[in-house]
């Protein structure tokens, strides 16, 4: 498989109090095309800032960034948005829907960006895919946090991304949830064959992908290739 | 490389998206961003308000203008016209009327009152344009077939005197046909100052009021009944009216003259509705700023997601811009409804009868204005989107927006480039403009600066001895997210605008009692015959009053200043002098000594002329000497009832103009004027009001001809005066005040969200809810008895520096007004912060988390 991001020697530092504080040390990795990857590692290990530099949501301080062919680390931050959009899906922590939207609008934003017409089809569609058709014109706070988390995922695949980045997808759920989640989100992933970068602390999310790279201080403690735990049915919905 | 490259984007999202992502953004928010500009509806109606006004006011002029004069032609002068003169008026149009003015003392018998008023004898059908407005309604024709008198209404109210009362006017007396309502070009400020008495002309020299030394003002009316082009008649006759110093009106002189003084009105009432808009607008800034802190989480969704930089500040604009414009239309409603109130609020000042109509190009001017202010105000804190980085959806950071931002910097030169363009389009005047934005520019900044001391004074000097729910009251005036400095600004500047007024209106008046305080004069009587001054000295003694002698004048004109004359001066572009001085009479005198209230400040006195061939020295107050750059020894050639006489000017002197004495512009030293025709006019002190009244009763039975000016009557018609004019200036600094307020309440709306969660926190912590009431009460105390302390501060500096450096007085605040002011606005702050606070604390903190 042709690689769809890869790092060569990417750094990251911040000042801070006078101070330079590296997050990111000469990392270098490369991830293929509908592989499946987590980030692990402690608090503070550059896990978070990794997956923002991977996604585009920052520049790095030094090394080159390449993903689905383009040099972000060359792009200025409008031109990373637009790569953003065309690419790349994204999963939150806390979900990060649009408060004033409803679940149909917050699904529908990331392809009315891209122009495309006819979007409300897809949308109501990838709601359904989630089990929400029920739901599609409640607010984010009419929601519980799993429904917000699967608006979240049916956002995430609406422009059909090459890559996806989940930050921590389960960690504000319950453990039913979660797993509910995780195998939505596995089974999504699968059949739109899309790569998938994890960032967590939870070993059993982490083991359902084919490979865990282990940060800490800043750089590549290990790098190990697994046999996917992906194959786990979803659970019945609470 | 991909099709969908960033390198070859796809057209993206269209305009269309922009708006739709602005009305998804707005729907939780619609009553909170309303709110925000709640602050410009009143600015928006002061301003249409003022526009509409000055829209219908230029229409009824157009309409009325004829009604304005009464006449085709109205020609005033100050004196006879010259026989030449008298053929060619007298061969114009196909009707004329006569008019003589002047002021003199009406006597109303049976109340025994007397008041000094302004007389107009009336020869013919005048006004051929409206009419005398009268009770009874048929007296404005009625009182020229016999011996009677219309007169002022408001001044046969003040003496009780009715309609069939006798009224004594010189020798004669004459009875009351009507109250006067209204005549032509009268407004109620001119009745206020000098109350209109009309008679018939042929009673005039039954009188004796005609011989008066004073000045007599003679009018000709004038009617076309054919058609004809007056103004091009006027236009070609104007170079011998110029020659005789004739004043010459027509229906369309009398036209651009109105328009002139009532757009000078207008334009001054709007600069005070568009410092209401600014204020408004400073409201704006500031709570759009707390929108896009409270924003930056959805924005950097929204950038992740794929949105530019462009997109997400346009997304917000476009909401501001739509609640500007339905803010502006609002203002534009309300202010079409206010103006139907201005016409009465003016009524004093307004010369015609103003129909309130709606004047849509006010309304889309001030709509514009809204649009505009609303934008430009929230660029500032909208530009700062730019910087919110879609890294936020993974960290929360809020260092962005404490960015320093070239761009801001750009919006605030737009900012201060529009206030200035605006006032320059209001005041006509570039000078003026730049004055009057240097001078908004430093209210703000030192209001500003004051706000920014106290915060850093309370939080250097912080009371850390005081109790929990103080010190938490206090510290709330200077921890994130507060709203000190733009309350302080905006009800500070409301409250220092309204407390200048009281102040000014209190020195002016105090000006005048000190005038004629402990000994100083108080009562002048002029319109004396050289015959009747030692009668008159006698009738004052006999009353007990000083009386040690009178002041001889004589009127005379100034026609040339070394070889400069009225023609050189009309011909000559590049002389800085004012025309009016050739115009003029000038009432001088003689003396040989300086008074107490002048004194020499160049050149030397003389006070003697010692006769033959030496030269004549008269003395020349200093300011109208620099004025016209007259210098000690130039020529002036005076001519004195017809005779030139040649002077050489001896001393320039420095006049105390503020006190009831005679001052006077020129003095000629004595030897001189001696022979010429004169009058003489006699000041003295009267103690008390009734020995003022029983004087003046007596003055106008034995000398009807002698007005009589006092103390009492100054300062009622300055007290008049200052009443409608501050009413107005109130009015208009309401709407300053009220926008502070609406200002002040948005901000504590606004602030709610901020405070809220803390508030539920301490609930949570087990605060009582009296004491979360207290801290948010003592806060707010606080932070209008800061706003309050700052505008009064500010309005005390200013009234200071207006009475030592304008009225050259000492300024003695109204402390009570002062403490009434600050009480008030302290009372209002408290009053909304707590009603806002009760918000929070009456209900459960679960439910609010919940909502939160």
């Amino acid at each position: 498989m042709p690689p769809i991001l890869s790092l060569d020697h990417v750094s990251k530092t911040y000042q801070s109090a006078g101070h330079r504080l590296t997050v990111l040390d000469a990392v270098s990795l490369t991830v293929e095309e509908g592989s499946t990857l987590a980030v692990v590692g402690p608090s503070g290990s550059g896990k978070t800032t990794l997956l923002g530099l991977c996604a585009g949501l920052d520049s790095a301080t030094e090394g080159r960034i390449e993903l689905n062919g383009v040099r972000l680390d060359t792009l200025d931050e409008d031109a990373r948005a637009r790569v953003r959009n065309l690419y790349i899906g994204f999963i939150f922590q806390n979900f990060q829907l649009l408060p004033t939207l409803t679940a149909l609008e917050n699904v529908m934003v990331p392809m009315e960006l891209r122009g495309e017409r006819q979007v409300w089809n897809r949308a109501l569609e990838l709601l359904d895919k989630v089990g929400l058709s029920e739901r599609v014109h409640h607010y984010p706070s009419q929601l519980s946090g799993g429904e917000q988390q699967r608006v979240s995922l049916a956002r995430a695949f609406s422009n059909k991304p090459r890559i996806l980045f989940a930050d921590e997808p389960t960690g504000n759920l319950d453990t039913e949830t979660s797993a509910r989640i995780e195998a939505l989100l596995f089974s999504l992933n699968q059949e739109a064959g899309t790569t998938l970068i994890v960032v967590t602390h939870n070993v059993e999310l982490a083991a359902r992908t084919g490979r865990i790279i282990r940060l800490k201080g800043g750089r590549i403690l290990s790098d190990e290739r697994t046999t996917p735990d992906c194959q786990q049915p979803i659970p019945p919905r609470t | 490389m991909n099709s969908d490259s960033p390198s070859h984007p796809r057209p993206g999202a269209p305009v269309a998206w922009l708006f739709k992502m602005a009305w998804r953004e707005s729907r939780r928010n619609r009553s909170r961003l309303f709110l925000f500009v709640s602050s410009i509806i009143l600015g928006i109606a002061a301003l249409v308000s003022i526009y509409s006004l000055g829209e219908n006011l230029q229409r009824e002029v157009d309409l009325q203008a004829a009604e304005l004069i009464g006449a085709d032609i109205a020609i005033n002068s100050n004196r006879d016209l010259s026989p030449d003169m008298q053929r060619l008026v007298d061969s114009l149009g196909d009707r004329q009327s006569s008019q003589r003015s002047f002021p003199s003392m009406a006597y109303f018998p049976a109340g025994g009152h007397v008041r000094l008023v302004q007389v107009r004898a009336l020869e013919g059908e005048f006004p051929y344009y409206g009419r005398l407005q009268t009770e009874p309604a048929e007296a404005g024709a009625s009182f020229r077939n016999h011996q009677a008198a219309l007169v002022d209404k408001s001044l046969l109210e003040r003496f009780q005197a009715h309609v069939g009362d006798t009224l004594r006017l010189g020798a004669l007396g004459f009875r009351i046909e009507g109250a006067l309502i209204a005549a032509p070009g009268q407004t109620g400020l001119t009745a206020a100052v000098a109350p209109l008495v009309y008679f018939p002309m042929r009673y005039l020299a039954a009188t004796g009021l005609d011989q008066k030394g004073s000045r007599i003002g003679q009018s000709r009316f004038i009617k076309f009944d054919q058609t004809a082009d007056i103004p091009e008649l006027v236009k070609g006759l104007e170079p011998r009216f110029e020659k005789e110093l004739l004043d010459v009106d027509t229906v369309e002189s009398q036209k651009e003259q109105t328009a002139r003084s009532f757009g000078d009105l207008t334009r001054f009432l709007s600069l005070v509705g568009f410092i209401a808009l600014l204020l408004g607008c400073i409201g704006v800034a500031s709570a759009v700023h707390i929108l896009i802190r409270e924003r930056i989480a959805t924005i950097a969704v929204l950038r992740c997601l794929g949105a530019t930089a462009l997109q997400a500040f346009l997304i917000q604009l476009i909401q501001i811009a739509t609640v500007g414009l339905l803010g502006s239309a609002i203002g534009a409603g309300l202010g079409t409804a206010l103006q139907q109130g201005m016409p009465l609020l003016l009524k004093d000042f307004l010369p015609v009868q103003v129909q309130s109509r709606i004047s849509w190009p006010s309304i889309g001017q001030g709509m514009l204005t809204g649009l505009l202010v609303s934008i430009l105000f929230a660029l500032a804190p909208l530009v700062s989107i730019r910087n919110i980085s879609p890294l936020h959806t993974l960290r929360v950071d809020r260092s962005d927006l404490a960015q320093k931002d070239k761009l801001r910097w750009l919006v605030y030169l737009l900012i201060a480039a529009f206030i200035l363009g605006f006032s320059a389009l209001q005041l006509k005047a570039w000078n003026k403009a730049v004055f009057f934005t240097l001078g908004v520019g430093a209210a703000f900044l030192l209001l500003s600066g004051t706000a920014i001391g106290l915060m850093r004074a309370v939080r250097r000097f912080f009371p850390n001895a005081w109790p929990y729910v103080w010190r938490q009251g206090l510290a709330n005036l200077y921890r994130p997210n507060n709203q000190t400095a733009v309350i302080i600004l905006s009800v500070g500047l409301g409250t220092a605008l309204i407390c200048t007024i009281i102040f000014i209106r209190g020195i002016l008046l105090e000006r005048v009692s000190l005038s004629a305080s402990g000994n100083q004069p108080n009562m002048v009587l002029f319109d004396i015959r050289s015959t009747q001054r030692e009668p008159l000295l006698a009738l004052a003694r006999s009353h007990g009053l000083p009386a040690t002698g009178t002041v001889p004048i004589v009127t005379v004109r100034l026609e040339a200043v070394n070889d400069i004359d009225a023609e050189a001066l009309a011909q000559d572009s590049t002389l800085d002098m004012q025309r009016w001085i050739f115009t003029r009479e000038y009432r001088v005198t003689f003396r040989d000594t300086l008074t107490p209230t002048e004194q020499v400040a160049k050149g030397s006195w003389s006070g003697r002329w010692e006769g033959g061939k030496a030269p004549i020295y008269v003395s020349v107050e200093k300011k109208l000497a620099d004025r016209n750059h007259i210098r000690i020894g130039d020529t002036l050639t005076f001519n004195v009832q017809g005779m030139r006489l040649q002077t050489l000017v001896g001393s320039l002197r420095k006049v105390e103009w503020n006190r009831v004495q005679t001052n006077f512009f020129v003095v000629f030293p004595v030897g001189v004027l001696e022979k010429a025709p004169q009058f003489h006019v006699f000041v003295t002190r009267v103690p008390d009001a009734p020995r003022s009244a029983a004087f003046q009763q007596a003055v106008v039975r034995d000398f009807p001809n002698i007005s009589v000016i006092d103390l009492g009557l100054v300062l009622s018609v300055v007290d008049t005066l200052l009443e409608k004019i501050s009413m107005v200036i109130r009015f208009m600094a309401m709407f300053c005040l009220c926008t502070g307020i609406v200002v002040l309440i948005a901000s504590v709306m606004i602030s709610r969200y901020q405070r809220m969660r803390e508030s539920v926190l301490l609930r949570t912590l087990g605060a009582h809810r009296r004491q979360v009431l207290a801290i948010n009460g003592l806060e707010y105390l606080f932070l209008g008895g800061l706003a309050a302390f700052a505008g009064v501060l500010i309005s005390m500096a200013g009234s200071w520096t207006l009475a030592h450096f304008v009225f050259e007085t000492t300024f003695r605040p109204d402390l009570l007004a002062a403490a009434e002011a600050f009480t008030a606005v302290c009372a209002l702050t408290v009053g909304i912060g707590l009603a806002n606070s009760r918000f929070v604390v009456n209900r459960p903190p679960l439910e609010i988390l919940r909502e939160d």
